[in-house]
């Protein structure tokens, strides 16, 4: 393992402080596309219609894993620009 | 050319490109037999990942499942997803960063144990074992089925393809022939689901399809119709669930946090050349998958609609073409309890067990069949699940050639996750046994040789599993999920997570989960499959969903033990800050 520079260690906490709270934020959404949309609250959706579909079906068979290629390509680039601002990029 | 000719001259043309691609990336080195060099591009990557997350289950009995399953499918679609979410967001880019070749690599060393280890190696070739023995037998089952040869040759003949190319290329070669086996299974299974939705409802895109309405002049959406014709015959609605919302959840869970946990595909991402490609990597690799899980669904609804109406109160005389050739491969049985040569499909199982033909016909031509009827059920149709995929290019009337790109697709989603299983079972053998426990001074070139020997004893004992597999097999898939989010979930999670985690803490977590998951698996599955069902489940929750339950007590025991005994090195404390940040993840691979 490299060795860490003392002062880079200030910002490392920093970097991982923003990290955490964005993977809060889009763990947050991940769980609320598939297990509350899709599982949780289906049957309320379910009154809803996109389409041919009840919206909470929808959820549970497209919808939600539509989402999560967009948050994991919305976590790629926003953890680059963070890294970048605090100049840990690799 | 006749349907047969083709099916040969594509599945030949399709195995002399893998092995072609295998020698041309001959692996010269352990690094690049491990993880390909390590200078994998991202979006090569998450093709390689995509193909070797697809299996034999994915590629030709998913669809089936879900037809038959309606709503409680999603449990697959948004578990098999789902947890590449929690891949890249919170494994894959730091275990890249951390820079070895093996997940039991990462938990020896940040754990600081050799025990920890051994366990996590144990974990590991449980996992890989009970999944591979399924893709061997599904590598037989579509060789019997397209190749007119039995499933012990076909068994064989896919073990002699994986040997060339996972013993000589290593990751490398796996990494390269994954690509070229994940663009034939993604056109083998699209193509067919285009014209199933055009014929269906006017719409090509499967996807946009089963929102449409039916392209019968009814005016009906495809659900509807589908919920109304099952309920007029006696099943529940497609739509509707017939788990309770508990199971539904942690059957989701687990197998989300499972695949998020699962060696083979944790290992792909050591491959990439930085800690960033590993994240759009894994994004990659989702929306490759994602094709064909957002296909599945709408495949699985056209099949169940057209199932219905072209076979329920049809006389056998005059049954589509695909009913009588399946029927012909022992996929599809009539059972005439009435005597009136009409097909009556109805709910419940048309007699027990699979069928055994007699060898004898029926005054109507169907073949007949030893097996009791089932009395309580008006049911006369036996279906196997696995024929609406593989009667699709029939059902919707493509030519030859369609059917024989849906063999060379099914054979490489079985090809393509058995080699990248076998790899992780041989890196775990030569790397993590033999080389950091028993025997840390082998050179480079014995631990290269052993990694081919164990690849190759690994391939000869997953063959034997597949061609003779133990009865317990089909039963304890479940066991691969569940037990990897129990055990190594939790451990590498707090690993990277947690600084303070300590040996101790996380052995005793992974012990816990691992031994609770399994027995009650075990349990319901193997010693007791009578009391199997929801009044004896724990919290309600089946054996497919319990590692769940199994996960959050390995992060109970971890934490608590951790509290009692002495607090990890500072070392470590260090080793953890620097996987966190990406810089440097080149150098961290260099040493």
């Amino acid at each position: 393992m490299s060795e860490e520079q003392p002062d880079t260690s200030a910002s490392a906490g920093a970097y991982w402080k923003k990290n955490i709270r964005l993977l809060i934020t889009l763990m947050s959404i991940w769980f609320i596309v598939s297990f509350g949309f899709g599982i949780l609250l289906r049957d309320f959706l379910d009154q809803f219609m996109i389409g041919g579909f009840p919206l909470g079906f929808w959820f549970a068979q497209q919808g939600s894993i539509y989402v999560f290629v967009v948050l994991i390509f919305y976590y790629a680039w926003k953890m680059k620009k963070i890294e970048r601002q605090f100049d840990l990029d690799d | 050319m006749s349907t047969q000719n083709l099916i040969y001259l594509f599945v030949g043309i399709s195995f002399a490109l893998y092995i072609g691609i295998a020698i041309w990336t001959r692996a010269g080195s352990t690094k690049e037999f491990y993880v390909a060099g390590g200078g994998v591009h991202p979006i090569v990557n998450g093709m390689a990942t995509a193909a070797d997350w697809m299996s034999a289950a994915s590629f030709i009995s998913m669809a089936g499942l879900i037809a038959f399953m309606g709503y409680d499918g999603s449990v697959y679609l948004m578990g098999w997803t789902g947890g590449y979410v929690m891949l890249a967001l919170l494994l894959a880019p730091y275990l890249r960063k951390f820079g070895q070749f093996t997940v039991p690599d990462f938990i020896g060393t940040r754990y600081y144990s050799k025990v920890a280890r051994t366990v996590a190696v144990i974990c590991l070739i449980f996992i890989s074992f009970t999944y591979i023995a399924g893709q061997m037998r599904g590598v037989g089952i579509v060789f019997s089925r397209f190749l007119d040869v039995s499933v012990e040759l076909g068994v064989i003949i896919g073990m002699c393809i994986v040997f060339v190319y996972a013993v000589l290329g290593g990751m490398k070669g796996i990494t390269y022939t994954q690509v070229a086996q994940y663009c034939v299974l993604i056109f083998a299974y699209m193509v067919p689901a285009f014209f199933i939705s055009m014929l269906v409802t006017g719409n090509p895109i499967p996807q946009l399809g089963l929102g449409s309405t039916v392209n019968d002049g009814s005016g009906m959406y495809v659900l509807q119709k589908l919920d109304s014709s099952l309920q007029a015959m006696g099943f529940a609605e497609y739509t509707s669930s017939s788990k309770s919302m508990i199971d539904v959840f942690c059957i989701t869970a687990a197998l989300m946090i499972g695949t998020a946990g699962l060696p083979h595909v944790i290992v792909r991402f050591f491959t990439v050349p930085k800690a960033s490609d590993a994240r759009r990597s894994a994004g990659w690799a989702l929306i490759f998958i994602a094709l064909l899980y957002t296909t599945a669904p709408a495949v699985a609804a056209f099949a169940r609609l057209n199932f219905n109406d072209t076979v329920n109160q049809t006389a056998y005389s005059e049954a589509p073409g695909w009913f009588t050739n399946w029927e012909k491969n022992n996929l599809i049985a009539f059972q005439d309890k009435n005597g009136d040569g009409v097909m009556q499909v109805a709910s419940g199982d048309a007699f027990a067990g699979s069928p055994e033909y007699t060898g004898e016909t029926g005054q109507n031509g169907e073949r007949l069949l030893a097996n009791a009827p089932n009395d309580e059920s008006a049911n006369e149709v036996y279906v196997d699940r696995d024929i609406m995929v593989l009667a699709n290019p029939e059902i919707a009337n493509l030519p030859g050639w369609v059917i024989a790109l849906v063999a060379a697709g099914g054979l490489a989603a079985a090809l393509s996750t058995a080699a990248g299983l076998l790899l992780v079972i041989s890196t775990a053998v030569s790397h993590d046994l033999l080389k950091s426990t028993f025997k840390p001074n082998i050179s480079e070139k014995g631990e290269l040789l052993a990694a081919r020997v164990a690849a190759t004893c690994a391939i000869v004992v997953a063959g034997i599993l597949g061609i003779y597999p133990p009865g317990w097999v089909a039963q304890v898939v479940a066991f691969a999920f569940g037990l990897a989010a129990a055990s190594l979930f939790p451990a590498i999670f707090m690993g990277i997570f947690s600084k303070t985690m300590n040996k101790e803490g996380a052995i005793a977590g992974m012990v816990t989960g691992l031994g609770f998951t399994f027995l009650y698996i075990a349990y319901f599955k193997l010693w007791n499959p009578a009391a199997n069902n929801a009044d004896n489940w724990l919290f309600g929750i089946s054996p497919e969903g319990i590692g769940v339950i199994g996960m959050v007590l390995n992060f109970i025991v971890a934490i608590v033990v951790m509290k009692m005994t002495a607090p990890a090195p500072a070392e470590i404390g260090r080793l953890v800050e620097s996987i966190r940040v990406p810089r440097g993840a080149g150098d961290a691979h260099a040493h």
